[in-house]
């Protein structure tokens, strides 16, 4: 059952919020020891928003669009009150002061916040192997990785522990995983969705958005989530997107490009998948052209100058002063030093290193000026493509899931897993991933659809297009078993 | 696109990596400075490519949205509470943040 029905379900009264939420803690406290896709599981608050919802409804009140549906919120957005870690020790234990604004705007349409889900320290990484509290399992394959850095999110929604989950993308963290998980991600136009509470990683890139089993459920909380907020000065002031309303409306005319560069170095099965979908577009009406954008290929090391440049600024807060950790020394510079050393794992101070790197004296010309320069090509480039396309189609990621500790000591080979998603986060533009079948192993394949700023129409009409032509859903192997009956039909109507 | 514009820098040495982490206010271990040194060189020889780019004439994008001033009115509103933002500090006194001395050197 989709997260539309469900509430629909609920605001009937054919179910109440709370049997829905029962439901979705039981699943979790059965699966998630073997998964870890949560970091904290809110059963007491949750128990008592489901309530509050039961109680609305009987006092004749709508309780919004998604009444009673449980989501997962990745743990790096802010929960008043409530744990929120970035997959770091160093804010472990701290309860942050305010919600962030999509959490309240989930609240606000009727949602049941469920848990927090484990990620990548600060979203940093792209296999969630860099939790400190320990890696989330791929639900289709525990050896592997689940990707990242909303790793859990992804995983969760995958297993059917949650019918939706909250994400963050700032190089390919929506999408990846999601991809590798074999459920939707939508990375929205950069200004779309409020960050507001959305601990920063890379200010300029990152974008908070939905992942879902379904493009519909995408949508819902999308137009959930998306529209402006006062609090956010990159907020654009645009009314709420309503993607779900022209859903169905198919992509006949479509203008859709395949980029070769996007495809360039994946691995067969995955580019086959790309150019069955494109087919698939071709059959519904759709005008599909193989389509280059060389500049896309400048997008990687641009990013890895750039994302670590803008972390090693945001993670200067970090210092033992007003919230998290505190290693005690005599000076309070010997006191941040030693902070921060007990505080952060490897990656984050290997980014927090190359960004300060970046960015020092002698080096800011050739490294940072230089990849913004070239971020101006990459927007250039894409700019030139659409005004003859209206989206582009390539993979979401060169390979499918790959194995636990195959890549985690070798920092540029995990950065390369990111080289079709980073172009879109460069522009501000939006992407989404659309599972699309299984690669030899039958592990699943991601396409990704990516479209100009504010083009989140035609991209959500040619993936829902997409996934209504896709191969049956691969069951996971976690969980699939042992998912109650709601979810067990989600699965079949795919 | 070959036209080198800028100077591809020269290879980060653990010397950089020793600056890089005092400026960054990052404690690191003899071991980990020898470890990030390499694996950070890596990286850095991987992102020179863009130096390799030309760029004469293109002006940089530090946000991809066009941005401008965001104003409100000045009225008073409420803000965080003090107390729940202190409750969340390593230490406090007096409704402040402690921290250890900051001018001069401790004894």
């Amino acid at each position: 059952m989709s997260a539309s029905e469900l509430a629909e379900r609920v605001r009937r009264g054919e179910t109440s919020a709370t049997d829905v939420l029962e439901q979705y803690l039981a699943a979790i406290d059965e699966c998630d020891s073997e998964l870890h896709s949560f970091l904290t599981v809110l059963g007491d608050s949750a128990r008592s928003e489901a309530r509050e919802i039961d109680r609305r409804l009987s006092a004749g009140e709508d309780p919004g669009p998604l009444a009673g549906v449980p989501v997962a919120v990745k743990d790096n957005l802010c929960t008043r009150g409530m744990s929120t870690t970035c997959g770091s020790h160093i804010l472990e234990g701290w309860l942050p002061p305010y919600d962030a604004t999509v959490v309240e705007r989930l609240r606000a349409a009727g949602a049941v916040v469920v848990g927090k889900t484990n990620l990548d320290e600060f979203a940093m990484g792209s296999s969630t192997e860099n939790s400190a509290y320990g890696p989330t399992h791929n639900p289709h394959d525990p050896r592997r990785v689940p990707g990242g850095s909303s790793g859990g999110s992804a995983a969760a929604v995958a297993a059917g522990l949650v019918p939706l989950a909250l994400g963050s993308d700032t190089g390919g963290s929506i999408r990846q995983p999601a991809a590798f998980c074999g459920v939707v991600g939508l990375k929205p136009t950069y200004g779309m969705v409020s960050r507001y509470g959305l601990v920063a990683f890379a200010s300029s890139l990152d974008q908070v958005g939905p992942l879902a089993r379904t493009v519909a459920d995408a949508a819902i909380l999308f137009d959930v989530i998306g529209g402006h907020d006062p609090r956010d000065s990159t907020s654009l002031e645009r009314p709420n997107p309503l993607a779900l309303t022209r859903l169905e409306e198919g992509v006949d005319g479509m203008r859709v490009g395949v980029v070769a560069e996007l495809l360039d170095g994946a691995d067969a099965s995955v580019v086959g998948r790309v150019h069955e979908t494109a087919e698939v577009l071709a059959a519904a009406g759709a005008s599909v052209e193989e389509c280059s954008v060389p500049e896309v290929s400048y997008a990687l090391p641009a990013y890895y100058l750039l994302a670590p440049a803008e972390a090693s600024s945001n993670l200067a807060r970090y210092d033992g002063v007003r919230y998290g950790l505190r290693v005690n020394a005599p000076s309070a510079e010997s006191m941040n030093g030693a902070t921060r050393a007990a505080g952060f794992g490897s990656e984050v101070k290997r980014r927090i290193m190359l960004g300060t790197y970046a960015l020092s004296a002698g080096y800011y010309d050739a490294y940072y000026g230089q990849a913004q320069k070239v971020r101006t090509l990459i927007i250039r480039a894409f700019a030139r493509v659409y005004e003859r396309v209206d989206v582009l189609l390539g993979a979401t990621t060169p390979t499918t899931a790959f194995e636990l500790g195959s890549k985690v000591d070798d920092p540029l080979s995990m950065y390369l897993s990111d080289v079709c998603t980073v172009p879109t986060n460069l522009a501000g533009h939006p992407a989404i991933s659309v599972p699309f079948g299984v690669d030899d192993l039958g592990l699943p394949v991601g396409v990704q659809l990516l479209a100009p700023a504010l083009g989140e129409m035609s991209m959500f009409q040619a993936a829902a297009v997409i996934e209504s032509a896709a191969p049956a859903a691969v069951l996971p192997q976690i969980c699939a078993t042992t998912i109650g009956g709601s979810r067990t039909s989600a699965r079949g109507e795919r | 696109m070959t036209e080198p514009v800028a100077a591809r820098p020269e290879r980060l040495t653990r010397e950089d990596a020793a600056y890089v982490a005092r400026l960054a206010r990052v404690d690191l271990t003899e071991e980990e400075l020898d470890l990030y040194a390499g694996q950070l060189a890596a990286v850095l020889d991987h992102a020179a490519q863009v130096a390799a780019i030309a760029t004469s004439g293109v002006e940089p994008t530090a946000h991809t949205l066009p941005l401008r001033n965001v104003l409100r009115d000045d009225v008073v509103r409420p803000s965080l509470e003090r107390d729940e933002v202190l409750a969340q500090a390593p230490r406090a006194e007096d409704g402040r943040f402690w921290v250890p001395r900051i001018l001069g050197e401790a004894p």
